[in-house]
Formats: C-alpha cells, sequence, structure tokens
C-alpha cells in the first residue's frame, strides 16, 4: 500500500504544480473578459482585437447575466478578469452600490446613440436588447384566430391558457416583463397579473424551459403554448438558424410592451490589466464589433449608423419606443416587486 | 527489523489515507470554509441569521426536500433490483451492451432528459411530484444496477444453491439469502441515491415548476440570483447537517449489516426454465422504459426540414456563434478531461477505499460521500474565493474542471471498491501468507481478481460521472475549452432549429460516447489482464 500512496502522492502533486503554473503569470499579455452565458463573437473579430493590440482576449463565462455579475460582486477588488460585460439595467444599480467598477469614459463612446448614453462614468453601453411578447403564427393561423396585437389582450378569454412566462425572480426576461407591465400600468400592474394568473398564465423557471419547452412555435420544440416571453430579435432567430431557406418566421414579436435592455461594459476594480481592459472597452464600441452584435449575440448595436443583417431588417421588430425604467427605480422596487408578483401569481 | 514493522505499517496507513485527506481538505474543506466565512462572519463575530432556520418556508423546503429523497430512493432501488439481478447473474447475448445502455440516463444533462421526458410524459403529471419522482428513478437507476451489480456478480452463489437445497422457494431465498448478503451494497447504493435526490437541481427546477423548491435549488436562488450569501449559507449549513447526518445512518447500518464474505465469485450462468423468460421480461421492459425518452432524442437529432438526415451531425464539425469552438471541440474536451477526472477520481478514490474497507476506516467511506450533498453553486464560489493567489492561483485554469469532476467522482469509486474488498474473505489471505506469499503478492493474485468486477465498475462510472457532470463543470469550465454538457446548454439557450438539432445531436454523441466507454470497460475487465 505504501508504493500506492507514494504514487497517487506524486499524482497529486505534480497536478497541483501543473495547476499552479498553468494560470500564474498572464498580466500584460492577456485580457481576461468576464461576461454570461449569452456572450458570443465571432472568431475573426476576435482574431482582429488580439492583432490589433497583441493581447490574447480570455473569455470566462457562467451563467445568466445575474450570476455574472454576482461573481464579480464576491470577488470585488481581487477579480477573476479585467472587463466584465453584460450588466443591463435591472442589474445596474447592484453593480455600482457594490463598487466594481473604475472610471473609465471611452473616446469612442461619442458614436453611441443619444439614447443609449450611460447613466455613470463606470460602465460603457456596448448592446441593447428588447424583450418582447412572441406569437406562433402558425398555431393562430390554423385556427383563424387573431394574435394579440397588445399586452392588454393578453388577459382576454380568447387567450385563455395559452400565455407561458419566465418567473421574474429567477430570469432575466421574466424580470424585464415584470418591469414592462411596471412601466405600463404603474399604480395597478398587480391588477393586470391577477387577470393574467385568471386567464391561466404558466409560469416556468427560465428562458430555456419557456421557449425550447412550452412554447409551440420553437422549432422541434414539444410545448403546447403559443405566447411567450422571448426577445425581439427571436423570430429572426429562428430564420436564420431554420436550417432551410424560410420566407417568413414561423414567430412574430409584438410591438406593445417590449422592455428595453441596455448591457454596459466597465474595468474591473483591480484588474491585473487594466489599460488592456480599456482597449477591450474601446474596441467592443468599434465598428466591426458593433455589427458583429447581432449575429453573434441577437441584440443591436448601440453605435449609430452600423448596419444590421437583412434576416433582422426582415423578421425582427426595433421597437420604437420601448418601455424603460431608471437603474435606480428598478434597484429601489425591484425585491418588493418579485415578492407581490410570486403572491399574485404563484401563492 | 521485527520492532519496526508496525511502525512501518503504521507509517505507511497514515499514508494511505492522507492522499485522499489532502485531496478531501484542498479541494472540498477549504473552499466551503472560505465562502462560510465570507457569508457569516461580520467583523470577526459569527453571525448566524437564525431567523432564516426557523422560517416557515425553510422547514417547508426541508420537508419536501427530504421526504422527495426518500421516496425517490425507495422507488430507484425497487425499481433497479430487478434489473441489477438479470444483470449480475445471468449471461445471454447483449448482457454488456444492455448494462452499457442503462448508464445513458445517467449521463445526459439534466436539461436534454427533460425536454425529452417532457416530450413523452402525459399531460396529468406535468408539473406534479410524480415527474420528479420518475425523473429521479430514470436517472439514478445505473447507481444501483452498477454499485449493486459489482457486489452482486462477487457473492458466492453456492449459498443460496444450499438454501434451495434445504427447500427454501426462490422468494423466501432471495429475502433470506440473497438480501441480507447484499446489504453493504444495497446500503452505499441507497446512500448515493438519496444524496443525488436530496441535491436534485435540475429535475426539480425544470419539471417541478416553481411550485417545488428542493434546499439544493433555493440555495442556488439565494446565493446565484438573489446573492444573499448569509441565507445561502445557512441553508447550505441545514443541508450539509441532513446529509451528514444520513450519511452516518447509512455508515451505521452498513457496518452493522456486515454482509456476504466472498472466497470465490461464481461466474454469470446462462438463465434456464422459467428463469428464461423472467430475465427476459425483466430485461426487456426496463431498457424499453429506460430507451422511450433516448429515442425521443435520437429523432430530435436526426430530424432535419423535411424529413430525417444527419445534417446536425455534420454541422458538429463547423463553427457556430454558440461556441468560441466547434462542437467538436467540445466532444475532445469532454473525453480528454473525463478521462483525467477517472485517473484523479482512482488515484485518489483507491487508497480511500482501502482505508474505508478495514475495520476502523468507515468514516473515510462516509467523508467522500459529502461532497456529493454540498451545494454546488456554494462550493463553486468557495473555489472563487479559495484559489485565488499563488500557489493555487486556479481562477480561469482548465485544471479546475477534471479536478472539480473528480471530486463528484470519488465517491462512486469509494463506494463500489470499498464493500469489494471488505467482503473478500480475511482467510484467503491468511492461508496466502502461510504458504508463503509476500503481501504485494497476495494482493495482486488474491485480492485482484476477487475485486476486478467493482474496480472496473468504478472506473467506467467515474468516466461516466465526470461525462456528465454540469452542475460544477459550468462554473469552472472556460469559454474555449467547453464540456460536452455545456456545448449543450449553449445550444439550447438559443432560439432556432438548428441549434436545437446540435444540441441534441451532442446528446446523442455524449450517449453513443458513453456506451462505448462502457462497453470497452466491460471488455477490458473480461479480458485476462485481471485473471490470475
Amino acid at each position: 500500500m505504501t508504493r500506492l500512496a507514494t504514487v497517487c502522492c506524486k499524482v497529486l502533486a505534480a497536478l497541483l504544480a501543473v495547476a499552479a503554473a498553468g494560470c500564474g503569470g498572464g498580466g500584460e499579455t492577456e485580457v481576461v473578459l468576464v461576461t454570461h452565458d449569452s456572450f458570443a463573437v465571432s472568431k475573426d473579430v476576435k482574431a482582429a482585437f488580439e492583432q490589433e493590440t497583441g493581447l490574447t482576449l480570455r473569455i470566462l463565462q457562467a451563467g445568466d447575466a445575474g450570476e455574472a455579475l454576482n461573481r464579480a460582486l464576491l470577488t470585488a477588488g481581487d477579480p477573476q478578469g479585467d472587463v466584465l460585460f453584460g450588466v443591463d439595467d435591472s442589474l445596474l444599480s447592484r453593480a455600482l452600490d457594490g463598487d466594481l467598477f473604475d472610471e473609465y469614459r471611452s473616446p469612442t463612446l461619442d458614436a453611441v446613440e443619444d439614447a443609449y448614453a450611460p447613466p455613470d462614468d463606470r460602465v460603457t453601453p456596448i448592446d441593447h436588447g428588447e424583450v418582447c411578447v412572441n406569437i406562433d403564427r402558425g398555431w393562430f393561423a390554423k385556427r383563424g384566430l387573431h394574435p394579440p396585437r397588445t399586452l392588454v389582450e393578453l388577459t382576454l378569454p380568447r387567450y385563455r391558457g395559452l400565455l407561458v412566462v419566465e418567473n421574474p425572480a429567477t430570469s432575466s426576461p421574466g424580470l424585464a416583463f415584470l418591469l414592462a407591465t411596471v412601466a405600463q400600468y404603474p399604480d395597478r400592474w398587480q391588477g393586470f397579473w391577477r387577470k393574467l394568473r385568471v386567464n391561466g398564465v404558466r409560469v416556468v423557471d427560465g428562458w430555456e424551459e419557456a421557449y425550447t419547452q412550452q412554447f409551440s412555435g420553437a422549432a422541434g420544440s414539444p410545448g403546447k403554448r403559443p405566447i411567450v416571453v422571448s426577445y425581439a430579435t427571436s423570430p429572426a432567430a429562428e430564420v436564420i438558424f431554420a436550417g432551410k431557406p424560410l420566407e417568413t418566421s414561423p414567430t412574430a414579436a409584438i410591438e406593445d410592451g417590449c422592455f428595453r435592455q441596455v448591457e454596459y461594459a466597465g474595468v474591473l476594480r483591480g484588474a491585473a490589466n487594466d489599460e488592456g481592459a480599456r482597449k477591450l472597452i474601446d474596441f467592443m464600441l468599434s465598428e466591426l464589433f458593433q455589427a458583429d452584435v447581432p449575429g453573434s449575440m441577437f441584440v443591436y448595436p448601440v453605435r449609430g449608423g452600423v448596419p444590421v443583417p437583412e434576416a433582422f431588417e426582415l423578421h425582427a421588430i426595433r421597437p420604437a419606443d420601448p418601455l424603460t425604467l431608471p437603474p435606480e427605480e428598478i434597484e429601489a422596487g425591484r425585491d418588493a416587486w418579485i415578492d407581490e408578483w410570486t403572491a399574485i401569481v404563484l401563492r | 527489523m521485527d520492532g519496526d514493522r508496525p511502525a512501518l505499517r503504521r507509517t505507511a496507513r497514515a499514508a494511505v489515507a492522507g492522499v485522499p485527506l489532502v485531496f478531501l481538505a484542498v479541494f472540498f474543506v477549504w473552499p466551503l470554509a472560505a465562502i462560510l466565512e465570507r457569508s457569516l462572519v461580520e467583523d470577526g463575530r459569527l453571525d448566524l441569521p437564525f431567523d432564516v432556520l426557523v422560517a416557515r418556508e425553510t422547514l417547508d423546503v426541508t420537508w419536501f426536500t427530504l421526504w422527495q429523497a426518500t421516496a425517490s430512493t425507495a422507488l430507484t432501488l425497487a425499481a433497479g433490483l430487478p434489473l441489477t439481478w438479470a444483470l449480475a447473474r445471468f449471461s445471454f447475448p447483449g448482457r454488456r451492451l444492455a448494462e452499457a445502455l442503462v448508464l445513458i440516463p445517467f449521463v445526459l444533462p439534466t436539461i436534454v432528459v427533460a425536454t425529452a421526458f417532457l416530450a413523452v410524459l402525459p399531460d396529468a403529471l406535468e408539473g406534479t411530484v410524480w415527474a420528479i419522482l420518475v425523473a429521479h428513478v430514470f436517472f439514478n437507476v445505473a447507481v444501483v444496477v452498477y454499485l449493486v451489480g459489482a457486489f452482486w456478480g462477487q457473492l458466492d452463489g453456492r449459498v443460496s444453491d444450499v438454501a434451495a437445497t434445504l427447500g427454501a422457494d426462490p422468494a423466501r431465498r432471495f429475502l433470506a439469502v440473497t438480501v441480507p448478503l447484499l446489504q453493504p451494497a444495497l446500503a452505499a447504493a441507497a446512500a448515493i441515491v438519496f444524496l443525488f435526490s436530496f441535491t436534485s437541481f435540475g429535475v426539480i427546477v425544470i419539471l417541478g415548476g416553481p411550485g417545488y423548491a428542493t434546499l439544493e435549488a433555493e440555495i442556488y436562488n439565494q446565493a446565484a440570483r438573489l446573492f444573499d450569501l448569509r441565507t445561502a449559507a445557512v441553508l447550505a449549513l441545514l443541508q450539509l447537517a441532513a446529509v451528514t447526518a444520513a450519511v452516518a445512518v447509512a455508515g451505521r447500518l452498513e457496518r452493522r449489516l456486515g454482509g456476504g464474505r466472498t472466497a470465490r465469485s461464481t461466474p454469470r450462468r446462462r438463465p434456464a426454465g422459467r428463469e428464461r423468460v423472467v430475465v427476459t421480461l425483466v430485461v426487456a421492459v426496463s431498457l424499453a422504459l429506460l430507451a422511450v425518452p433516448v429515442a425521443a432524442l435520437v429523432e430530435r437529432s436526426l430530424s432535419v426540414p423535411g424529413g430525417y438526415g444527419l445534417d446536425h451531425f455534420r454541422a458538429l464539425a463547423r463553427e457556430t456563434p454558440a461556441l468560441l469552438v466547434t462542437p467538436w471541440h467540445a466532444v475532445v474536451n469532454s473525453f480528454l478531461f473525463a478521462g483525467l477526472a477517472a485517473a484523479i477520481a482512482l488515484a485518489v478514490g483507491l487508497p480511500a477505499a482501502a482505508v474505508a474497507a478495514g475495520r476502523r476506516g468507515g468514516w473515510l467511506g462516509m467523508l467522500v460521500l459529502l461532497p456529493l450533498g454540498v451545494s454546488a453553486a456554494m462550493l463553486g464560489f468557495g473555489y472563487l474565493l479559495a484559489f485565488d493567489e499563488p500557489p493555487l492561483d486556479l481562477r480561469g485554469s482548465p485544471w479546475l474542471v477534471p479536478l472539480a469532476q473528480a471530486l463528484v467522482a470519488m465517491p462512486f469509486v469509494v463506494r463500489t471498491v470499498a464493500p469489494a474488498l471488505r467482503a473478500v474473505d480475511d482467510r484467503l489471505r491468511e492461508a496466502a501468507a502461510v504458504l508463503g506469499a509476500s503481501p504485494a503478492r497476495v494482493r495482486r493474485e488474491i485480492v485482484l481478481p476477487l475485486v476486478a468486477p467493482a474496480l472496473g465498475a468504478a472506473a467506467a462510472i467515474a468516466f461516466a460521472v465526470a461525462l456528465g457532470e454540469f452542475g460544477a463543470t459550468v462554473f469552472v469550465a472556460r469559454a474555449d475549452w467547453p464540456t460536452l454538457p455545456v456545448a449543450i446548454f449553449r445550444f439550447l439557450g438559443r432560439p432556432g432549429a438548428e441549434n436545437v438539432g446540435q444540441a441534441m445531436a451532442l446528446a446523442v454523441t455524449l450517449a453513443g460516447l458513453t456506451v462505448a466507454v462502457a462497453l470497452a470497460a466491460a471488455r477490458a475487465r473480461a479480458g485476462r489482464g485481471w485473471r490470475p
């Protein structure tokens, strides 16, 4: 047994040594981006950044936007990486209160459209996406039924049992949809949700369960409900990833009641490579990266005059006047709203 | 020289126990302590929020967690034992394949199986506790088949034959002879199934919906989503206490029960007469039930616009916006990581099993189970805090993946091998020693052949556990080194037929890989290598 033990000790020691060696250093030649699961970038765009700056871009992603932020909060001051990307309006106050970021004002910020101007000097807007109600066009066509066009129509008896939404306590689009109703009906959103409950709204924990398992319009879904809370760009994704050319999308987004989420990036306080971090943020505002944003992440660029792919023009919507709420109002109300919502809809 | 020997042996024993202890201390206790300290210590004072502990919601969640885990364990044992019996005692064409197929549900990511489950589940069961229980049985049957099966195959069948000669009918033989002999393995399997069901997360969230929560789901919610570390830490401690209690009870049972001793394992035989009907029926029904959701997966991986084809599999070699590398890379990564994790789990788990099999080593067998009972989210947070400076700056290191997987796989190694080692009849070793065999030779020629089935099963199941591990892996995996389950998850996070199709193609690849490895392991086991 002694020999076995020695061998095991050696294996373990070797592992530790390699592990320790494999991740020390880095520093100046590498910039680390901490982000959420939905982050994506084209390979050639990433390569362009690396060539331009001589830095290697390493990407750490885990969990949705909220989880990525919480990991960053846990390691505030001694961060996992140099830049955090993916903080949206509903989380922004928490990030700022947690003293996560160093101040940085990118010179490229002037190219950003006014509507997305940052509320604070510590964060830089990168993209925006709208959470909208999506419908299964085929389902309604087959039954000769008009799909809903507004939020309030969702409470009509003819749409009973057709809507599936995400739990705002556990899902980012779910929270955005709750915020949409708060923004739309500031004093009577509770009544709206009571009616939705009577009308048989189904609540699931996350977007994956809602869209890929409950929504009948998603390709290959076993779902039976033709109305779901998703994104303004989801219908374009159904076309782009259909696996065959499609004239029209099987789904459509409803213009009314869309809620805008702007996603921000910031230089993490205590970053090992803060110069690289600033370069990365500049790059994320460059035309190259901004033009890549729709195809990679299915959100829209914040920079003005950047073209979006044709499928987005044809099948996705760009709500002209989406609902929004100021970050501090969201921070002040969020927990109470979620508790109230839970009591109304789930209990 | 004689005087040195006991001391030497003591040192050796300590060294053997030291390997798993150091591993657990560094990769389990330290990070856990780091996150608990961060959550509960304020200004050097312990701040335990008792109000959370006695809150009505906490009691409800704890009660639900406990009873559903107990029910799941009982159902899994009941559903798994007939199949275990058929696979462990008899040889028939396709037996090894059947044994390999059992592993598929065990390695597939919850979200994939849950999707398939939703497709075949009767509407009446959707969102009920029955859906949760059935899913737990489906996922965990492999634990019973492998852990109990490895032990069963090692039992001396003559005891049962003697009972038959004395006039005991099959039912009586099973209850009065076989079950008592199997008890240590039954307790080991039950303990692991209980822990898995107790800390169930994906099944609860997807199949149960917002109406049901286990402690694990609630801890995840509090820690990763609401960032209320105080509440999360208290719930994590509560879960750890419950798990420790359950493990201790299982340990006592296991020791009291003793179980069979083996001097000669009985080779599998062909079923004869009425047995043939029963064995065929058991295997066919069990496999058919396990296959329904898997068949739904295969169907979806092959369905393309206008019919069926291999398009989704071909697309795995191409780049996709969902990943930084091609999906095919994820397959290779998974294979490498799981192989490495299985090696680490064996390197650390075998010494632990050797200690745990000893008269006073039971505590170590219990200790290695605890990582299965701790919230993955809290442990993940702990890793972030603990490994942030040299010499162990592991943040973002690809090494974290196999290490985390090994932590989850190791209990299976220990729980499979320790009962087998314990069951080796001491008189055999003594006889060999009297005949002049050195301890090394006794191990090589007596012990090794007897525990070979358990070793093979341990390696296969450790690999499978690592291959399918998601909860901890997703926390530490790097974007440029995705594993199969992580890649599947990324695809499912995007709308569109191609994304869903590729997720399903990857899931089928994962299932195929598992079966191939399990078959290879079974083949290696049956080969000459282990025979004396």
